[in-house]
């Protein structure tokens, strides 16, 4: 059975707004989320300045213990955890919150990486300058490392759109709930083909705003 | 100004212990150049940073003007280091800030308003002379330029004290001269008083007042640098000096004088008056002696002029003896072996 277009474009509008907000929100909260557990990780590692190795072990743990589940597994494995969270396993809320849990972890970690590889110089510069803890952070950590972050935020996004596609797989709305139930259940191409287009729309929209941002940050 | 008594620091890593600083006690004074000079690794590095407490020594205190500064609450800290300025061999600016934002960020931490940090930044720009530079980023200056940056970025609250870690040795020697008067100038119209540590006898030579030579964690040699230099105890010491006051024979001149059958040689260093007087020539004049001069120069240290000369002395042995013995007088005289040197 094929659809009608003509009553099937709204459908599709509607879904990709519902990635749409999905993907924005989980953004928004693991950005949040994220960055400031990267900051954390890198300000207690090692030889810096908030040095704590019990905070850093725990949370590097707990990364990499989350890190390798796959993303439809964990979705699954945490259902229960959603549903006393949000109320319900199934629709855009229930989407964001496992989702935003692997992305913070995963931001967390990219934050880190970026983080470490700024000059411990610049930050006993601004240390011998008289520079609180909190002011490192802001006005010379975080501004220094700021392109590679958004990039590495970029790289976030689009694995979030991949990731909303697999929630939409087990009731989470969006593309992907539309992609798995008439293209692949009902053996509709065409429907499959309009989504993935719609998919890579949007994977090449966000590099493209994460690259001018970067640029505008690096001035290069 | 500044005082280290008796001050130790032990790094310690899964396989080893380095005791970087021992027992060190110095004391800077107000106003003048003070010089640290030792090979890398030699501690120097480590007891720079604890004027400002980015090393806390593990015992032994820091005096910065008549305070204790080892126990200093953080927030005290912080108000201590807003009047100690700081820079760097590799410079260490902000590379997300401009010329201008990375010298006025001292001012904003010190809380100054925003018109009075852009009067004193272009004042500062101006003192070292980069108005041209302000809203360039760091990426686009030379490593002289940069080190102006940091000069100036030190220099923005007013500090009675600038350390400096290495603060030439990034920079090629022309740059490294002008970076090294400029710290003069600081010096000299700003009474700074001024610690820095090198492994570049040059620096020592041209602008400090005093120095301290480390080795392995100890100062091992202090004083005036004329002092110094005109009369070295450690061969530390004396090898650094030789980086900068070429006073070694070449061998093909050494070998000419051995075939010759010369066996001694004399060395002769001249302070201050007797640099000036035609000292030797005088002396010899009066005996049955032969001058033959194989190596010498004049520097200036300090202010004071410094000199020497490596002479051969050709006569009778009893005749040489006399004119050594009168020239012991005015300067000072060492016998050297043509098999030794």
């Amino acid at each position: 059975m094929k659809v009608d277009w003509n009553t099937f474009w709204p459908r599709i509008l509607e879904a990709t707004g519902e990635t749409v907000t999905i993907v924005f929100f989980t953004l928004l909260f693991s950005s949040v989320i994220g960055i400031s557990l990267g900051l954390l990780l890198y300000v207690t590692r090692k030889g810096n300045f908030l040095e704590n190795r019990f905070i850093y072990t725990v949370l590097n743990f707990v990364i990499n213990l989350i890190r390798p589940v796959p993303f439809i597994i964990f979705l699954v494995a945490i259902a229960p955890l959603t549903r006393a969270v949000v109320g319900t396993t199934i629709g855009t809320a229930a989407a964001i919150f496992p989702m935003t849990i692997v992305a913070s972890f995963s931001i967390a970690r990219v934050v880190e990486n970026n983080l470490v590889s700024i000059d411990p110089g610049i930050i006993e510069a601004a240390k011998a300058m008289g520079a609180s803890p909190i002011r490192i952070i802001f006005d010379i950590i975080i501004p220094e490392a700021i392109g590679p972050l958004i990039l590495g935020l970029t790289f976030i996004t689009i694995s979030l759109i991949d990731f909303s596609a697999m929630a939409g797989t087990v009731g989470g709305g969006g593309l992907g709930h539309i992609a798995i139930t008439y293209g692949y259940q009902r053996f509709d191409t065409s429907v499959m083909f309009v989504t993935v287009v719609i998919l890579i729309v949007l994977v090449q929209l966000a590099q493209w705003i994460g690259n001018k941002l970067a640029r505008l940050f690096l001035r290069r | 100004m500044i005082t280290f008594q008796q001050v130790n620091k032990t790094f310690r890593t899964k396989s080893r212990e380095v005791h970087a600083v021992k027992d060190v006690s110095l004391t800077i004074r107000k106003g003048e150049i003070f010089g640290i000079i030792g090979f890398s690794g030699a501690g120097k590095s480590t007891l720079l940073r604890m004027v400002n407490l980015l090393e806390k020594p593990d015992t032994g205190k820091v005096i910065i003007q008549d305070r204790v500064i080892n126990d200093l609450s953080e927030k005290e800290l912080r108000k201590l280091r807003r009047k100690i300025g700081m820079i760097f061999q590799h410079f260490h600016l902000f590379n997300s800030r401009t010329v201008f934002g990375n010298i006025a960020y001292p001012l904003k931490l010190a809380g100054w308003p925003k018109a009075e940090r852009k009067k004193r930044v272009k004042e500062l720009l101006r003192f070292v002379g980069l108005e041209d530079q302000a809203n360039d980023y760091p990426e686009s200056l030379s490593g002289g330029q940069k080190q102006r940056v940091g000069i100036a970025r030190a220099l923005a609250t007013s500090p009675e004290i600038l350390i400096c870690d290495e603060a030439t040795s990034a920079l090629d020697p022309e740059t490294t001269n002008e970076i090294l008067q400029l710290l003069k100038k600081i010096n000299e119209e700003l009474d700074v008083t001024i610690l820095l540590i090198t492994h570049e006898m040059n620096v020592i030579r041209d602008i400090c007042d005093r120095v301290a030579v480390m080795e392995n964690g100890q100062v091992i040699e202090e004083g005036a640098v004329a002092d110094i230099f005109s009369n070295p105890q450690t061969k530390t010491t004396k090898n650094f000096i030789s980086s900068v006051i070429n006073d070694s024979l070449s061998p093909v001149l050494l070998e000419e004088l051995r075939k010759n059958g010369t066996k001694k040689l004399y060395r002769l260093a001249f302070r201050g008056e007797p640099v000036k007087q035609p000292v030797l020539s005088r002396i010899a004049k009066r005996y049955d002696v032969e001058v033959n001069i194989l190596n010498g120069n004049i520097s200036d240290l300090g202010g004071e002029l410094f000199g020497h000369l490596i002479v051969e002395l050709k006569g009778k042995d009893e005749e040489v003896k006399k004119v050594t013995g009168e020239l012991e007088k005015f300067i000072q005289i060492k016998e050297v072996d043509t098999y030794e040197s």
